[in-house]
């Protein structure tokens, strides 16, 4: 397989052709936070964590998206890329209502993480918070919309490894809902198998399991998922 | 039709065309059908349909304020006299009058309207000239004659270079040169090749492209046709927002009429080349004017962009490769074929070669669509349109939601791509708003901003959260509740909009911003200040009544 070489914050790397910066990034143990991307599923560039600059390019690309390419000269963590990361989790973090103390992924939650890890320690802009609804219909689980940062990672495992697409997004914009079926109650959806994969792909407390104490996440490996259903379709 | 027919069809228009007596042309664009010329055209059609005077339904005039318009003239096209605002009963006085070999003045337009005779129509050389639901009135004006010629003269390699040759850049906005993106398309590896025209024309103030589908179907479908047979395309798509009844029921009327003629279908004009165009309406968003998100849309799937690369050219609808050109740049093709590139090129500027249709709206005497070399100066563009109503010329927005403005000390640049692009606005699809000094700029940001937080189709955060923040910022500082803080965060936000979104919406929807910010600053530091809007716009606003 040709291996291409490209330079990552100055240093020489070497990547397989078709990889995406991101990869080549964590192979070398360059991180690069993310926040929509899940392995496995296929990239959304929508919330704009894992911005990266390449040299040539006007703009910043999604390192989840972007092909690596003989030569490529990339900067993960330029003062632009880094107070642009820093915006957009202000944003998040204002559109809905993520209280921390009172989520169910406290502490386990990937956004909180982020934020930590870019040293937000307040918001700039008004809390906009609408009061958004919680579904609690479904026998096991139950999605609370006010915590949905809407990177469709549910919507994306439902439809390519369930392949049950139960979820979709309804409306635009900031008026942008996660549905299940046609906007039905997740607990009267005809499609749903139950799995649990949205809750275990959800990246804050927007998808829980009900009933227990903790969240209920990360009892799924999806990734191991992810490596049998390629071993059965080549 | 075979292309011997062709010819003749379009030969015997020319001398019927000769015979002696009147024509009466009723203009059926959208803002004359509004002001009731339907009416118009019925009374005229019942008295004088029977006798030697012609009387016609064609596309639109131009000058769309001024509806319902009328032209008079002789059956060979001459001394035309052009009446506006009429009804029934004033058009039936004004015809009488005619026939009695006199020349009212009532209504009449002046002969020299700059609106009218400063114009150089070339994309829309038949609009208000041909009937636009009609095949037989497109073959009489020369309809179809390229895509013979293209047949007939011309392999497909050439057509594409001569495409190039022209300087032809997309009308859509972007100014992409169109025969490069067809020698891409053309390039790609792909078992099969779709055309798409994109006539999502979703900025406020942009009504170009819904002209020439209204006034001139068959054009688009000739440029649509004479593309796919460059490209190697056999299926076409003509993409029109829903908010255009009239353009899409005049394209489903000119696409049967040209099918059943066989000037679209298999075995066109008697060659080897079939290509089919299929309809497909919008459903009212402003995003699906962007190329990923309108292919999701002609698929079926929610409209929303995704991330280029790879571009439609490579990977488009249904993963094979796709060219998409806007409504007015296929308008173009025609004219390029049969006229050549050198012609074509002779008309403009160096970089922007050709005409640019622009629809000319706000605080101007006469609103209307007009088309001029591109390079002609804003202050001809606003004298052309009767000058400032109102007061004194403060602005022009280009290219609606996504451009900026250009203020009056920049009234002589040349509207041509770039030197738009270095005053921080764009050309755009050619919508532009005159703005007289009763607006207040920030006001107008306001408004623009709302409209993309509208349109935002939510897939990435700086558009989705981004302008929901600056609207919220926008709408405090036009009631006079911000402060110096609010409008430095305003522009980080917009910084943060232009560069990190993922589609074009996002990162044009801080232009109106940016660039009144950077004309008129001082207007926003006057909000800031107890001292309020300066125009009193905003203050009105503040009123309870208004939301």
């Amino acid at each position: 397989m040709p291996r291409l070489s490209l330079t990552i914050n100055g240093r020489a790397v070497k990547a397989r052709q078709g990889e995406t910066i991101l990869g080549a990034a964590r192979e070398r143990g360059i991180f690069i936070p993310t926040l929509c991307n899940l392995d496995g599923l296929k990239p959304l560039g929508g919330c704009r964590i894992c911005l990266v600059e390449v040299r040539g390019h006007p703009r910043p690309v999604p390192a989840c998206a972007t092909k690596v390419e003989e030569g490529m000269v990339v900067t993960t963590d330029s003062e632009r890329v880094v107070s642009m990361r820093r915006m957009v989790v202000e944003l998040l973090l204002a559109e809905r209502n993520h209280q921390c103390p009172v989520c169910v992924m406290n502490n386990n939650c990937e956004l909180q993480a982020v934020a930590r890890l870019l040293g937000i320690d307040h918001v700039r802009y008004d809390f906009i918070a609408p009061r958004a609804v919680l579904d609690i219909s479904h026998e096991r689980f139950g999605i609370d919309h006010n915590r949905c940062i809407l990177c469709r990672r549910c919507v994306r495992v439902c439809d390519e490894i369930e392949g049950a697409h139960t979820w979709d997004v309804n409306g635009r914009g900031a008026a942008s809902r996660i549905i299940s079926d046609l906007a039905e109650p997740w607990g009267l959806s005809g499609t749903c198998t139950d799995c649990g994969k949205c809750v275990q792909a959800c990246p804050t407390g927007a998808l829980f399991a009900k009933g227990t104490e903790t969240t209920g996440k990360g009892t799924i490996c999806l990734e191991k998922l992810v490596a049998w259903r390629q071993r059965r379709e080549p | 039709m075979t292309r011997d027919e062709l010819r003749h069809k379009s030969r015997c228009a020319r001398e019927t065309r000769t015979a002696a007596g009147l024509r009466i042309s009723v203009c059926l664009g959208s803002p004359c059908v509004a002001t009731g010329a339907e009416a118009v055209l019925r009374a005229l059609r019942e008295s004088y349909g029977d006798r030697a005077i012609e009387v016609i339904g064609t596309g639109c005039m131009g000058p769309c304020s001024r509806g319902p318009l009328i032209r008079i003239e002789d059956r060979r096209g001459n001394r035309a006299a052009y009446y506006e605002k009429t009804t029934p009963a004033t058009a039936m006085a004004t015809v009488r009058a005619h026939l009695e070999g006199l020349n009212p003045d009532q209504g009449r337009l002046p002969a020299d309207l700059p609106f009218l005779i400063r114009q150089q129509r070339v994309v829309l050389a038949n609009s208000g000239i041909c009937d636009p639901e009609s095949l037989a009135s497109s073959l009489e004006n020369g309809g179809y004659a390229a895509l013979l010629h293209a047949i007939e003269k011309m392999a497909p390699e050439e057509v594409c270079h001569e495409i190039s040759a022209s300087g032809l850049r997309g009308r859509g906005g972007a100014g992409y040169p169109t025969g490069t993106k067809w020698e891409l398309v053309r390039a790609a590896k792909s078992r099969r090749r779709y055309v798409v025209a994109n006539g999502d024309e979703g900025d406020p103030g942009a009504f170009m492209d819904r002209t020439l589908m209204e006034s001139d179907p068959h054009r688009l479908l000739e440029g649509m046709a004479i593309a796919a047979y460059a490209v190697g395309a056999t299926q076409g798509f003509i993409y029109v927002r829903g908010e255009y009844p009239l353009a899409a029921r005049r394209l489903r009327q000119a696409i049967n009429e040209a099918t059943r003629a066989g000037l679209l279908g298999p075995h066109i004009l008697e060659s080897g080349f079939s290509f089919t165009i299929r309809l497909r309406i919008g459903a009212g968003a402003f995003v699906c004017g962007e190329e990923t998100a309108l292919m999701a849309s002609i698929m079926g799937r929610r409209g929303q962009p995704v991330i280029r690369p790879p571009y439609p050219a490579q990977r488009g609808l249904w993963n094979q490769s796709t060219l998409i050109n806007n409504v007015e740049t296929f308008g173009c093709i025609a004219p390029i074929i049969s006229k050549g590139a050198d012609w074509f090129k002779s008309i403009g500027v160096p970089g922007s070669s050709g005409t640019k249709v622009f629809s000319i709206s706000g605080d101007v005497a006469t609103v209307g669509v007009m088309e001029v070399p591109l390079g002609t100066p804003l202050r001809e563009l606003v004298a052309m349109s009767g000058g400032i109503s109102n007061g004194n010329f403060k602005a022009a927005q280009t290219g609606g939601a996504s451009g900026g403005c250009i203020p009056a000390s920049h009234l002589d640049t040349p509207m041509d791509y770039e030197s738009l692009t270095s005053l921080g606005s764009i050309m755009g699809s050619g919508g532009l708003i005159i703005m007289n000094d009763r607006r207040c700029m920030a006001d107008m940001a306001r408004f623009f901003m709302r409209f993309c937080q509208d349109e935002s189709c939510g897939k990435c955060v700086p558009c989705r959260a981004g302008t929901e923040q600056a609207a919220q910022l926008l709408r405090r500082i036009t009631s006079g509740d911000a402060t110096e803080d609010d409008l430095v965060k305003l522009e980080e936000l917009c910084h943060l909009m232009g560069d990190a979104s993922l589609c074009g919406l996002g990162m044009a929807a801080p232009t109106p911003v940016l660039g009144t910010l950077r004309w008129f600053r001082d207007e926003y530091q006057a909000h800031l200040r107890a001292g309020g809007c300066p125009t009193g716009v905003c203050d009105r606003e503040k009123h309870p009544c208004h939301v």
